[in-house]
């Protein structure tokens, strides 16, 4: 499969995956919405006591204290500096994140660990965030790069051919939440069959709903 | 591509696609990083970097009529032996020369991040310590970790001791499967009887701690389970004691023998350059050069104030990782052998009723402590909103937990970085151009567990 696109029978999220999405037209404001993440359903513990202060420390910041992450802080205006339970996290706009990540890697952030996404459904306005995690041997220092991507396809920029390693990865983000790496050479499932239909790793996505083969299997022959 | 590369150039480079096409003759064995039949992309550096040519190897490759090409596709497993359970490989055969491989994975896939989704945070360490099952604790931790930094708790000293006690005694029996099964691979397979027995010593003093030989749940946020079995300091003196003079006679074993130097040295090299640009971490990554240890990078549980070394390789081949492992099994000694001597008096768990059950004598005479007992066994403990990223080094390579908390009893997402799912991807860069009688040598140099492939 020499394609860079996802074929049409992987890559197409059924119509009852997405139906649920809120990520409506004109929602759609990533910068203002990803950060504060306004919940649409807060939701109280189990006691019914209000929700439990934040750990995270989200205290934004202009400029981060590192000397190498104050010159990525320059270069990128857009992006937003928070410290989350003592590490450092940059949220980016998803048109950004590869460029950003070509800033990074020549910055000194040599091996990007981890690719990886979450789903805020019904919790935040930006469905998705996608997550990736750098290392650098040379600083001793690592940064996770956040970004919010929503719709029914949701895309981010491929990491891979700044990281040959996040190739993987990025495989796993796609076959678990149907977030299409633009510029993936080889954005296919890799964990779940190649037919599977729907996206696992989905809020919407009910635990234990497959039929299993042997339920039916009497009543052939 | 030797010349340096422009900033536009690397952008829009043509990932994955160099190479093994055109094949040019190598020298077996001698430092195959410098030259290969592939070419450099993506990072200026004096070293070359090996890609291959496409990442995709056809199911339906088919010769053109007539053609002179004379290349066959080999698929090897999922349910090959020396696969270490349920990888498949594609390979791409010139004659007996590998070309390109394809990583085929996920057939034991079980859906454990969802998994962690529906259960409480206190049941949280039951599942993922089935994911690398021959490291069980380091994967309790580091989930125990990522949760108690959320919760913003720090366990006793005594846990802490005990958690680097257990999870480097794992270390060491982690270790000794790999070498064991590297034996066995290459056809030593007394290796494998020695290794086996070995960490039968410290499976046992696993099951007399802990109660299970394997998928502990011993390790939990706040703390552990159990206090430590009586009679354990004798145990362990017995596995230190014991070890050594094992090790020395492996050694003899091996690096005295010529089969196992000639299958060994020069094989599935991997360059250090290489390996940060595939995420490539543990031994593999150490072996290749890179001095790079989280417990000295990034410490966890006072691992810090330990004394030991990293041992580091030159050529990144499998003779090199498997010394590797040899060395770290020593200094894995080192470290149990000083949690053994400065093993605090104290408790094994936080104090904390909200987080960790009370001592089980309270709970038939307090009503506090069997309410507090209730409430963690059904419902859990909340954790505060946020999320962390929490990584400690495992036998395999840096095993990460991202964890995501909504402020409820149950994660929104527990995402476990798993070591042997990125070192794959150092697969088709260490075979390319190898022997295919080699692929067995190298994948069991990478100790790829596919439970922590797959999870």
């Amino acid at each position: 499969m020499t394609d860079d696109k996802p074929t049409a029978g992987a890559g197409a999220a059924p119509e009852g995956v997405t139906s649920g999405d809120d990520t409506g037209a004109g929602t759609d404001n990533a910068s203002a919405a990803s950060v504060a993440g306004p919940a649409l359903h807060p939701g109280d513990d189990l006691d019914g006591n209000p929700k439990a202060a934040t750990a995270e420390e989200v205290a934004p910041r202009a400029v981060p204290d590192n000397e190498i992450l104050r010159g990525l802080a320059e270069a990128f205006e857009e992006a937003e500096w928070t410290i989350s339970a003592g590490q450092d996290v940059v949220r980016v706009p998803a048109e950004q994140f590869a460029e950003f990540g070509l800033a990074a890697r020549e910055a000194g952030f040599e091996v990007c660990v981890d690719v990886t996404a979450v789903d805020w459904y019904r919790k935040r306005r930006t469905r998705f965030d996608v997550v990736a995690n750098l290392l650098s041997h040379q600083h001793v220092l690592r940064l996770r790069v956040v970004t919010a991507v929503g719709g029914d396809e949701p895309t981010v920029p491929s990491l891979t051919p700044i990281w040959p390693g996040a190739g993987f990865a990025e495989r796993e983000a796609y076959d678990m939440f149907g977030i299409v790496f633009d510029g993936h050479p080889d954005l296919t499932r890799i964990l779940m069959p190649d037919d599977w239909v729907g996206f696992p790793l989905r809020k919407d996505f009910a635990v234990g709903s497959v039929p299993v083969q042997f339920k039916d299997s009497h009543k052939v022959t | 591509m030797s010349d340096t590369t422009t900033e536009e150039e690397l952008e829009t480079v043509d990932m994955w696609v160099s190479g093994t096409e055109e094949p040019e003759p190598r020298d077996w064995g001698i430092a195959s990083t410098d030259e290969g039949a592939q070419k450099m992309h993506l990072i200026e550096s004096e070293s070359r970097m090996r890609e291959q040519t496409g990442t995709v190897v056809h199911d339906d490759f088919v010769h053109e009529e007539g053609s002179e090409d004379e290349r066959m596709l080999l698929n090897m497993g999922p349910q090959h032996p020396s696969t270490h359970g349920v990888l498949r490989l594609q390979i791409e055969l010139d004659g007996e020369i590998v070309r390109r491989t394809r990583p085929i994975i996920g057939y034991l896939h079980t859906g454990m991040e969802k998994t962690a989704e529906v259960l409480t945070f206190h049941q949280g360490p039951t599942n993922v310590t089935r994911m690398d099952y021959l490291a069980p604790f380091h994967n309790e931790l580091c989930f125990s970790l990522a949760v108690e930094r959320l919760l913003g708790i720090e366990v006793p000293e005594r846990a802490q001791v005990m958690r680097i006690l257990l999870t480097e005694l794992n270390r060491i029996s982690s270790h000794l499967v790999a070498m064991a099964t590297n034996g066995l691979d290459i056809g030593a397979v007394s290796m494998m009887i020695y290794g086996f027995r070995e960490r039968e010593q410290i499976l046992a003093f696993f099951e007399k701690t802990t109660g299970l030989r394997m998928n502990h749940n011993f390790i939990r946020p706040g703390g552990l389970a159990a206090d430590l079995p009586p009679g354990w300091r004798q145990d362990v003196r017995e596995i230190l004691d014991t070890l050594p003079g094992r090790i020395a006679e492996y050694d003899d074993l091996l690096r005295n023998n010529p089969i196992w130097l000639e299958r060994t040295k020069g094989v599935g090299v991997i360059s250090a350059d290489e390996c940060r640009a595939y995420a490539i971490t543990g031994p593999t990554l150490r072996a290749a050069g890179v001095p790079w240890d989280l417990r000295r990078a990034f410490p966890y549980s006072g691992i810090e104030t330990y004394e030991f070394d990293v041992p580091v390789g030159e050529n990144g081949d499998v003779y090199d990782r498997y010394r590797l492992r040899i060395e770290e099994i020593l200094q894995s000694m080192k470290i149990v052998e000083q949690a053994m001597e400065r093993m605090p008096k104290g408790d094994y768990r936080i104090d904390d009723r909200k987080i960790t059950p009370p001592p089980r004598a309270r709970i038939d005479e307090s009503m506090e402590a069997l309410i507090h007992h209730f409430k963690i066994f059904t419902e859990g403990f909340t954790v505060p909103a946020g999320e962390t990223y929490v990584a400690v080094e495992s036998p395999r390579g840096e095993l990460g937990c991202y964890l995501v908390s909504e402020g409820g009893g149950k994660p929104w997402r527990m995402h476990t970085r798993a070591p042997s799912f990125a070192n794959l991807q150092a697969l088709p860069i260490m075979m390319a151009d190898s022997l295919v009688a080699d692929t067995v040598a190298t994948i069991a140099s990478l100790d790829p567990v596919m439970g922590d492939v797959d999870r």
